[in-house]
């Protein structure tokens, strides 16, 4: 029905919009996996930094990839305020607690969006928000393969922080036994902050990255919020690798279905594939066995 | 102009003579304030649609003040207009609750709706009450042809605009010697986009037009690759769009980037194709681009002011500026017919008068049996530079098309 | 811990039904009807959320069961509204064995089970927005045509006794859930699953059993959304506004307890409409207050509101000290 071009070309564009959800999915599945619990403010707080880096962008006229070194930390410093000083205690450790915590913080950001800038929509564009990556016939828009060089940079950087750093492992000694860790003088409190700051730094360079090709307005994040979910359940909730593969596979399978199904029947695909591995495998393709 | 300059001497004739009356005859009421005559307006002032309720208030506010201070209502005895806001906050049970709340402060009528599925509950709402309401630009047929006697749209509908747009291009196309053949729709999948594709899709291949391609997506949209390399592999000479303005906006971004240029955008309202901020923001994509929309008469003096006090605010003016404006005066205009602020007598003279149509171009608005405004329709305009002119019909235009765009 | 009597269930649905006949303004009947249809999804969600501590994020698939079943029964078919009613509310328990089937036979829980819930709400979503049956994304509109045959009133009190009716019933399954085996293995396997398998508790058919009836009350609440507002569509009947009302009703009010989801209703929507007030003109600035009170609400109560009340009460002098 299509060239082979056009499919190609389609499928790669998945694989680079894949790379994206895997890097909003990467905060999400770190927050899970240290914290289990379900992050439900993580879209509202992608909006906040794809604010944040609009902001930076449109009064300071800085380059939205430069925009990043400057939002990152401002996410972080957020991330870890939120954990520590809201999240934390409010939820009282409940399941149900954090549940309506975190979707009350996604009410309250939302809605302090939209006070603050209304419902309007903000662009950004940059002399290479249009440029394009000949690859033979092939024309790759170059955001996004930007996009993809720097989400695989991310997960590597996060890779490396977990493993070889001290924070990275008494991250990891949380997540495996929370109560061994806090024996050992590990504050459980700081180490979930820290993972949660980290999780919203990983947003920051997400919004970075959608930013020269995407807009943002107060309800932006929401389109990304159940993609990534998907994502983490795919991959294995609480996995690094997982939650990248996932990423790209999801955007893979979006771009097939959406080029053979239509862009609405299309979202069906996810959907169908995010119940099947429930059913089938729910610890995802890379999670630990319960 | 002739025509608003008629109606303003006529006003003004009025004025004098219903002054002249009351003076002469109880000289007594002059001195007592007649009760306020309460308006509802419907919108969204909150949620995904705030920026339209916005521009809706600031034309419905412009209204009632330059009635005010006109002398407010004359056949009550100067009574002023005092706008009562309902928020629907973009959703249909909060719309219903607002219209409920509107009924509890004791309006007279309640004015707007902007959503399908919105007004389609508040209308229900207000029936139960014999309140009058009178729909904006919400487009669903369906609105009127319920049987709710309270119910009049001052807009066109899903059925009219369509009709309307299909005749101003098969026009257009004929007039720069037919150069286009195939067509793509593109549009969301919610009961606008749906709707106005389905239509296109029964009466664009009648007309000459060979559909090559319907394609849907969902809003909010992630994504436009997808479809724009669709786009790309079948060629089509115009693409129809219809969805909302960051649907469009992505969509216009990627065709650029993609470097697929059709001979043509023509949208039936396009959100983006008729929004000065697109325009401005994205003066490369948009250029060229047409749309078929609700859109006030462009040469009216009171379009030009509309515009500055939206730009004064620091806001891009849209229709639902002039509409909402236009709405009111409406409004006012059926309560002088009815000599009363009773909602069924507003309804009767809503059903039975013409009625000037503020700055909407619809020369005489007439409510059919249904209560469907049956003069209302929507003008073509193209972007063009940095401005958006009105290229249809020859009445309105200010502008020749520029057709077809790219070569 | 807290179990009310019938007697006080009878007097509180008494006290409503009360309210309902006491001159209340168009708005705040308007209001009230959408509080018992809010409390009534919210008991469906307590059922198997509060209970059985399985939380869903998706009883939007119920929910829209209901309002689809209403609308094209009635619509398409003809059928009676009553009939409708039964029908509606049957489909939705036929949908929570559906999706209780998949899900229970998988062992999935927690998360798991929450993410699954909210996956099949979203295909139901697409579904109906996509297939011409429905009525596609256009919706469908039920005629306004008053009298009891059509369950609709001219007087609206009369629909709001309805809702009361159904809140009522709604109160009474969970009381009975206090006061029966079935709900005291539903307890149990919230609290410890294992260890309900081992005293041979049929844990698979106890969670079918939670799954249907949960799905029956809020597919109920859905079938009453549909004959108030007379309009739905996709987004409406299966958004996830709905899912997220629900659970936020029943968590607040107190999960898992015989009130809570009412309790929950009524705060969270009047708070809502108090803070409509507050907005000074800002568009997001009421619901900003909102979310700050929901999350100092559930800062301060963790329990639910229930919980809060009951130890303010019993516990007055201790007050100090918990605080």
């Amino acid at each position: 029905m299509y060239s082979p071009q056009i499919v190609v070309e389609a499928l790669l564009n998945g694989l680079m919009l894949g790379a994206i959800y895997a890097l909003i999915a990467l905060g999400l599945t770190l927050i899970y996996g240290v914290l289990h619990i379900v992050n439900f403010a993580h879209g509202a707080l992608l909006t906040v930094a794809m604010f944040m880096v609009w902001l930076v962008c449109a009064r300071y006229g800085l380059d939205p990839y430069l925009a990043i070194l400057v939002v990152a930390p401002l996410m972080f410093a957020l991330g870890y305020g939120l954990q520590r000083f809201i999240i934390g205690p409010a939820s009282h450790g409940k399941d149900n607690g954090i549940l309506l915590v975190t979707l009350g913080l996604s009410i309250i950001i939302e809605n302090a969006l939209l006070a603050a800038f209304q419902s309007d929509t903000r662009t950004i564009t940059t002399d290479y928000s249009f440029r394009v990556v000949e690859l033979g016939p092939l024309l790759l828009s170059f955001p996004r393969v930007v996009g993809f060089g720097v989400t695989i940079a991310t997960t590597i950087l996060l890779w490396l922080v977990l493993h070889q750093t001290d924070i990275g492992k008494a991250i990891r000694a949380v997540a495996k036994e929370k109560l061994g860790a806090s024996l050992v003088g590990i504050s459980v409190p700081h180490v979930y902050a820290m993972t949660f700051a980290i999780g919203c730094a990983c947003l920051a360079v997400a919004a970075g990255l959608l930013m020269p090709s995407f807009y943002v307005s107060p309800k932006t994040g929401a389109a990304f919020v159940l993609v990534a979910f998907t994502i983490v359940v795919l991959g294995g909730m609480g996995s690094i690798p997982g939650a990248l593969i996932g990423g790209l596979l999801i955007g893979v399978v979006e771009a097939a279905s959406s080029l053979f199904l239509g862009d609405s029947l299309g979202q069906i695909g996810i959907f169908l594939i995010f119940i099947v591995t429930l059913l089938v495998r729910p610890t995802g393709l890379f999670g630990a066995r319960a | 102009m002739t025509r608003i300059s008629k109606s303003m001497s006529r006003r003004t004739v009025l004025k004098s003579g219903v002054a002249l009356t009351s003076m002469l005859a109880a000289p007594g009421l002059l001195r007592a304030e007649p009760a306020p005559v309460k308006v509802g307006l419907l919108q969204p002032i909150s949620g995904a649609f705030a920026l339209d309720g916005d521009l809706a208030k600031i034309g419905a506010e412009f209204a009632i003040k330059e009635i005010n201070d006109a002398g407010g209502i004359k056949a009550l005895g100067g009574a002023k207009l005092e706008l009562v806001v309902g928020d629907s906050r973009s959703n249909a049970e909060a719309g219903a609750q607002a219209t409920e709340e509107l009924q509890s402060a004791g309006v007279a009528a309640v004015l707007g709706g902007f959503a399908s599925g919105i007004a389609l509950t508040a209308t229900q709402t207000a029936a139960r009450y014999d309140l009058p309401f009178v729909v904006d630009c919400a487009v669903a047929d369906t609105i009127t042809e319920r049987g709710l006697k309270n119910t009049f749209r001052f807009n066109p509908n899903f059925s009219m605009a369509t009709a309307v747009a299909l005749k101003n291009l098969v026009k257009l196309n004929d007039d720069a010697g037919k150069p286009i053949k195939t067509v793509a729709i593109v549009h969301e999948d919610g009961l606008f986009g749906s709707g106005l594709a389905k239509i296109m899709q029964e009466k664009l291949p009648p007309l000459g037009f060979q559909i090559v391609e319907t394609i849907a997506h969902p809003t909010p949209a992630r994504d436009m690759t997808n479809v724009v390399l669709r786009l790309r592999a079948l060629n089509p000479d115009l693409i129809v769009p219809s969805h909302y303005f960051n649907e469009f906006v992505l969509m216009a971004r990627t065709l650029q980037q993609q470097r697929v240029r059709p001979k043509g955008i023509y949208a039936v309202f396009g959100g983006a194709a008729s929004s000065y901020r697109f325009v401005n923001e994205f003066p490369e994509a948009a250029q060229g681009v047409m749309d078929c929309n609700h859109w006030g008469d462009p040469k009216s003096p009171i379009t030009a002011k509309l515009r500055e006090t939206v730009t004064a605010a620091g806001k891009f003016y849209a229709y639902n500026t002039p509409i909402n404006y236009s709405l009111v005066k409406v409004f006012a205009q059926a309560v002088e017919k009815a000599g009363s602020a009773d909602r069924a007598k507003i309804i009767e003279a809503l059903a039975a008068n013409e009625f000037d149509s503020g700055i909407m171009p619809y020369g005489k608005t007439k409510f059919d049996a249904k209560g469907q405004n049956a003069s209302a329709l929507p003008l073509n305009t193209q972007v063009q530079g940095k401005d958006i002119k009105v290229i249809y019909p020859a009445e309105y235009a200010e502008a020749k098309p520029v057709f077809p765009i790219n070569g | 811990m807290t179990k009310p009597r019938l007697a006080t269930l009878a007097i509180i649905v008494a006290a409503l039904a009360v309210i309902a006949f006491a001159g209340l303004s168009g708005a705040l009947l308007n209001l009230m009807i959408f509080m018992m249809i809010i409390a009534l999804a919210a008991q469906g969600w307590n059922i198997l959320g509060g209970y059985a501590g399985l939380s869903s994020f998706g009883h939007a698939a119920f929910f829209g069961a209901g309002a689809y079943a209403m609308a094209v029964l009635q619509t398409r078919f003809g059928v009676n509204a009553w009939i409708a009613l039964v029908i509606g509310i049957a489909l939705g328990a036929l949908v929570g064995a559906f999706i209780g089937f998949l899900s229970f036979r998988s062992g999935l829980k927690g998360s798991y089970f929450a993410l699954i819930t909210l996956a099949f709400a979203e295909v139901a979503r697409i579904l109906a927005n996509s297939w011409n049956f429905t009525g596609g994304a256009a919706g469908i509109l039920l005629k306004l045509q008053t009298g009891l045959p059509y369950l609709q009133f001219a007087d609206r009190r009369y629909f709001l006794l309805i809702t009361i009716g159904c809140v009522a019933i709604g109160l009474v399954v969970s009381w009975w859930l206090e006061h029966s085996r079935f709900g005291a293995y539903l307890v149990a396997l919230r609290e410890n699953e294992q260890a309900a398998q081992a005293l041979g508790v049929d844990v698979f058919a106890v969670k079918m059993k939670a799954i249907a009836i949960s799905g029956a009350l809020t597919a109920a609440a859905g079938c009453l959304y549909a004959q108030n507002y007379l309009f739905i569509d996709a987004n409406v009947a299966f958004g996830s506004w709905i899912s997220i009302e629900a659970l936020f009703a029943a968590i607040v009010g107190g999960s898992g307890t015989v009130l809570g989801p009412l309790i929950g209703a009524i705060v969270l929507l009047g708070l809502g409409e108090l803070t409509k007030g507050l907005s000074g003109g800002i568009p997001g600035m009421d619901l900003l207050v909102f979310g700050i009170i929901l999350v100092l609400s559930v800062a301060f109560s963790p329990n639910g509101l229930v919980m809060l009340m009951k130890s303010l009460g019993l516990r007055a002098p201790a007050k100090a000290k918990e605080a």
